[in-house]
């Protein structure tokens, strides 16, 4: 089992690593290269050399990959384009404020959807699962901003219960803070638990129809025992890989809501080096959403292992 | 009425009535809207009236005539979006099902690579490096959401590749490419049907959300998601005008969201859950 | 023995139906009454297992008891609300299901699951339920009764987590118990020890047992009387002994006579073999690392069948598939019409493949559910012998009536036709091909008793006409007795045993041969008695005697 778990783990740097290099690629697979693509059709051939020389595009894709890479894990992640300044200094703060957000929202997502996925589940074809299916349908049919404006309008405009804009500083007080950023941590709770119900309430139904599931209601056992001890010790690994596949949603989620709210996370700092095409701010802010993203599901992929009994016990 | 074979419940005629005058209002729109695409009819953000049903927007053009024109690019960017993905990711899977190990392997790789990047970061890098021209978006999202369709479209051709009517064709002496038209895409196809529908709303938001961003559909052309961006300010003093676009998108997914799930429906069963206690 | 004893389950007009309103079981009445064995005996779509759970009050999703009562000691349990049903299962009534495998949860020890029912009813502490189970697993033979049970379903074999299941289900000492085809899933090797625990368990602990199988053998063994079932209805219900000896209806009669066939050869043994069609000689397959087959010879001549007997994993499958090339052999020979043919399927020649044709086990996925029967069956006429569309349609036409299907088949898809129908579809597209030898990979394993023997007849009317061999790979030595010339034993790769069937089948046997025909239940009821009764008192059979 710890070799699976291992091999879990490797395959997880080696796919960072392969994602880096496909980040830092993309870059390269221009006609021409960055420099004419970013100064456009007028810029004179001595300023082309100039940014070329800045941005150190005379020395060969490999050189420059690894200088990249190196400067990006040990947290250098080079200056940005357009002002010159550190990226990792003004990344920080809105990292923080970025994972903040997707957990403020993860907290309250998690339980509420597994637990609804499950009670929906169970009582597949009730009322209960019909209400469930209708909404969590519609919330992820709908955009994102969508049900961020609909929130804004009734919770900040009409009931002025929240602010609009979510601004935060650096020495606002944690319930101060919660306050500001409800609207758009509700928006994402929103989006990611429709998904995350509906997941939940699929594992938990194709768990239901096993054998071993009739089995247990012959053996005239409850229907709770049967669900609590039967079903969901068998459902966990799907479960686990639902939630996982949604906190990676959330981080991606998080840039439109950010975009919404004007919040200072990192996903509008993405956004904004996009329209001023600042790549490597681009770069850098791409490969904090991947390693996130790769982390995420690589702990699922352990957590898989650990609670599937086959895997723990070998024969 | 029977569809493909099937009678549809109400949901799904709900579906089907939204699916198809969105496409009418989409094809015929410069009959339909009352105004122009880019005609400036009155002030900013007035209010709805008799003679503008939603109000204007945020340079005084009618938001009805907008959302009208708006549908042709917005549905029409993500329908190619959608079947360039599918055209990609088929082939691609049904390749890597049937050509062998070598094949299979390197066209897996590359996918679990591209999927483990968000598809919204990957796209933002991608529109960085090249800007956003209509082109552009339309291939550069085909070719990363092809890689979903891959999966399916694999997994699928996987399955029906180890049943035996395939090793019958193939011990015939059948080469491969009748074995891939003949005995496994007519197997393949159904399947992939709901696939498409569930593929066109992830593009259909995707697209709109890009355009949100400022970074998907570019002015003059309206666009949904381009309408709220253009709007958005307009919430905050209390008026609803990115409201109607978004709401457009809205009920635009549900719509095949509803018809997606009457097709899912069809073949499906009820679960050991509903058996009699 | 008092004869009015109470019955402990009757059901009487019992009435099931599916959300679609089709009847699954129709007007079903019996009565059980204590230590009494019923068995329910019928094709698939007889509704035998749905009378099964119904006795439990259950029904699976999409089913309803729609009427009809079930009465269990006395009370009648579908006026019971949940909590009485709840009450009755497991402690009053317990189930054995045929998949052992599927049926027990992988997340939980087997002796977790053995003692919940008792814990969970409220009949034992935890320590009293551990001691009870471990005193029942010692009761079924199994291995190291004190610590089998921490072990997960997963870590021990198929034969052992059947018995078990069959633990679980008398953990409460119920007075009733289910059995719904207990040892289908197993070889026959092991059928018979289960068959004979299962035996034991019902007559020691004198509990009344509903016995559902497919075999009239197995259910002779071990029922006193027999419900004979068809469609959801009863047909004939009577003593073991009666059904067996003079069953009433044809329906019955069909049945016994079929299942009898298989207790004895009838085919001659012809001494003079023909020209050979398939030669192989000293051929190895290799999966990877594991040796499939090893060093096998075996010959077909012209209008021969020759079958490959060997229960699961014993390599005859692979046998089958080294000789069309799907698993390229390492080492031997393989020589068809007196050519050697190359190892790999990719560089046989067009007529190599047609000469050798190939019918699988399952119907349902060896046609494409895509393609009308027309099509299945022309494509070969036409990729073979270029043939224009008229004459493929004029060709298509001969098979199916060859085969026995009406010609308007031709248009149809393969899906709306019923399992032994694509059974002759299959065989028709085989000899579409005009070929000299059909590889039979258990054709009429899937499929229902008397469709099965129908699909026999013909392969056999089809060797008449046409003089085709057969190699025929199975599991199931009746069908060996009844239309196989030569037979070839295999077991673990190996072919133990070559030669006329006659032959195989009679004294000397190699140790083998004799202990998996000693396995095969025979249709009479002191079978299994005999057979125990001449094993050692230590429950081991008996070491072979070479008889001379």
């Amino acid at each position: 089992m710890l070799r699976l778990i291992t091999t879990r783990v490797v395959l997880g740097i080696l796919t960072l690593l392969a994602v880096s290099v496909l980040i830092f690629a993309a870059t390269e697979i221009l006609p021409g290269d960055v420099a004419s693509a970013v100064l456009g059709q007028g810029a004179t051939p001595e300023t082309l050399a100039a940014f070329r020389e800045e941005l150190g595009l005379n020395r060969p894709a490999y050189v420059r990959y690894l200088e990249w890479f190196f400067g990006a894990i040990q947290g250098d992640f080079g200056v940005a384009m357009t002002n010159k300044r550190d990226i990792i200094t003004s990344m920080t703060p809105r990292l923080e404020n970025t994972f903040f957000l997707a957990g403020y929202a993860a907290l309250i997502a998690v339980p509420l959807s597994v637990s609804l996925g499950i009670i929906a589940a169970i009582n597949e074809g009730k009322a209960v699962d019909k209400v469930a299916n209708v909404i969590s349908l519609a919330a992820i049919s709908v955009p994102e901003f969508f049900i961020a404006y609909l929130l804004i309008i009734i919770f900040a405009v009409n009931l002025d219960w929240f602010p609009s804009l979510s601004t935060v500083f650096a020495d606002m007080t944690f319930a101060k803070k919660l306050h500001v950023t409800a609207l758009p941590a509700f928006t994402l709770t929103l989006l990611v638990a429709a998904h995350m119900l509906r997941m939940t309430r699929s594992s938990v139904l194709s768990i239901m129809s096993q054998p071993y599931i009739e089995m247990a209601f012959l053996k005239g056992l409850s229907r709770t025992r049967v669900v609590f001890h039967h079903a969901l010790p068998n459902a966990a690994a799907p479960i686990i890989a639902v939630i996982a596949l949604n906190l990676a949603y959330l981080i991606v989620g998080v840039v439109v809501i950010e975009v919404v709210f004007v919040y200072p996370g990192v996903g509008q700092f993405m956004v904004d080096g996009v329209t001023k095409r600042d790549l490597p701010v681009v770069q850098a802010c791409g490969l904090v959403f991947a390693a996130a993203f790769i982390i995420l599901n690589t702990i699922a992929d352990v957590l898989g292992v650990l609670v599937n009994p086959r895997l723990r016990k070998p024969r | 009425m029977r569809i493909m074979g099937h009678q549809p419940n109400l949901s799904a005629w709900i579906g089907l009535a939204i699916v198809t005058s969105f496409i009418v209002i989409a094809l015929f729109a410069p009959w339909i809207a009352p105004y122009g695409e880019a005609e400036s009819v009155s002030e900013t953000w007035a209010s709805s009236t008799w003679q503008y049903w939603l109000g204007t927007d945020n340079i005084g053009r009618d938001m009805l005539s907008r959302l009208i024109y708006g549908a042709r690019m917005t549905i029409g960017v993500a329908l190619l979006t959608t079947i360039l993905s599918f055209i990609i990711g088929t082939c691609a899977g049904l390749l890597a099902a049937i050509g062998g190990p070598i094949i299979d392997q390197a066209l897996s790789r590359l996918v679990d690579v591209m999927l483990s990047i968000p598809l919204l970061v990957f796209a933002l890098i991608i529109l960085s490096m090249f800007g956003s021209s209509i082109p552009t978006l339309i291939i550069t999202i085909a070719v990363l959401d092809s890689t979903r369709v891959f999966r399916l479209a694999r997994a699928v051709a996987m399955n029906i590749v180890v049943l035996e009517f395939v090793e019958a064709a193939k011990l015939r002496g059948e080469g491969l490419w009748w074995i891939m038209r003949r005995e496994i895409l007519p197997n393949a196809l159904p399947p992939m049907i709901s696939e498409f529908g569930l593929r066109f709303c992830f593009n259909f938001l995707f697209v709109a959300g890009l355009s949100f961003l400022g970074l998907g559909i570019q002015p003059p052309f309206a666009d949904w998601g381009g309408m709220v961006r253009e709007n958005g300010r307009a919430i905050s003093f209390g008026i609803p005008a990115p409201l109607w676009p978004a709401m457009a998108i809205a009920i635009m997914t549900v719509g095949v969201n509803l018809v997606v799930d009457w097709i899912l429906s069809i073949n499906a069963r009820p679960s050991g859950a509903s058996a009699e206690m | 023995m008092i004869a009015v004893t109470k019955p402990v389950l009757k059901i009487t007009d019992l009435r099931v139906e599916n959300l679609t309103g089709a009847v699954l079981v129709d007007n079903v009445s019996f009565e059980l009454r204590p230590g009494e064995v019923l068995g329910l005996i019928g094709e698939s779509g007889a509704g035998k297992s749905t009378i099964g759970l119904a006795a439990m009050v259950y029904a699976r999703a999409g089913c309803s008891i729609t009427g009809g009562s079930v009465e269990i000691e006395g009370l009648d349990s579908r006026k019971a609300d949940a909590e009485g049903r709840r009450e009755l299962r497991g402690r009053h009534i317990a189930y054995v299901a045929q998949s052992a495998a599927a049926s027990f949860n992988p997340a939980h020890t087997i002796l977790e699951q053995v003692c919940e029912m008792p814990i969970q009813h409220g009949l034992m502490s935890k320590a009293e339920a551990e001691a009870w189970a471990i005193e029942l697993f010692r009761a079924l033979d199994l291995p190291d009764p004190d610590k089998f049970g921490s072990r997960y379903p997963h870590q021990v074999s198929g034969g052992q987590l059947q018995r078990a299941m069959a633990a679980m289900a008398i953990s409460c000492r119920p007075k009733i118990l289910v059995f719904d085809e207990p040892t289908t899933a197993l070889d026959v090797t092991t059928q018979i020890e289960v068959l004979a625990l299962i035996k034991k368990l019902i007559r020691e602990y004198n509990t009344a047992a509903l016995y559902i199988t497919h075999d009239l053998a197995v259910v002779a063994q071990v029922a006193d009387r027999i419900m004979v079932l068809r469609g959801g209805k009863e047909i004939e219900i009577g003593t073991t002994s009666d059904i067996l000896n003079k069953p009433k209806t044809a329906y019955a009669k069909a049945l016994v006579t079929e299942r009898k066939a298989a207790d004895k050869i009838s085919v001659e043994t012809v001494e003079k073999r023909g020209p050979s069609v398939l030669e192989v000689s000293n051929a190895v397959g290799v999966y990877g690392d594991f040796v499939a087959v090893k060093k096998a010879s075996l010959s077909v001549s012209k209008s021969e069948t020759v079958a490959v007997v060997g229960e699961s994993g014993s390599g005859k499958s692979s046998l089958a598939r080294l000789i069309v090339g799907l698993l390229p052999r390492s080492e031997g020979s393989v020589r068809f019409n007196g050519v050697d043919l190359p190892p790999a399927l990719k560089s046989r020649t067009a007529d190599n493949l047609r000469r050798i044709q190939f019918i699988y086990q399952q119907p349902d996925v060896a046609l494409n559910p895509r393609q009308t029967v027309g099509d299945i069956i022309g494509r070969p006429v036409e990729f073979y012998f270029n043939r224009s569309k008229p004459e493929v349609a004029k060709r298509v036409d001969e098979l199916l009536e060859q085969v026995g299907l009406p010609k308007d088949y031709a248009t149809r898809l393969s899906t709306a036709l019923s399992g032994g129908q694509k059974q002759r579809v299959s065989i028709a597209r085989a000899l579409a091909a005009e070929p000299d030898l059909i590889i039979c990979d258990e054709p009429t394993s899937a499929l229902d008793q008397l469709v099965a023997d129908e699909i026999l007849k013909l392969l056999k009317r089809l060797q008449d006409d046409l003089g085709v061999a057969y190699l025929f790979i199975t599991h199931d030595l009746g069908i060996v007795r009844r239309i196989a010339h030569r037979t070839a034993v295999m077991l673990r790769g190996e072919i133990i045993a070559e030669g006329p069937t006659e032959r195989i089948f009679s004294p000397p046997f190699h140790p083998y041969t004799e202990k998996l025909l000693a396995s095969v239940p025979e249709l009479r009821t002191d079978w299994l008695e005999e057979v125990l009764a001449k094993r050692e008192p230590g429950g081991k059979p008996k070491k072979a005697k070479p008889k001379v």
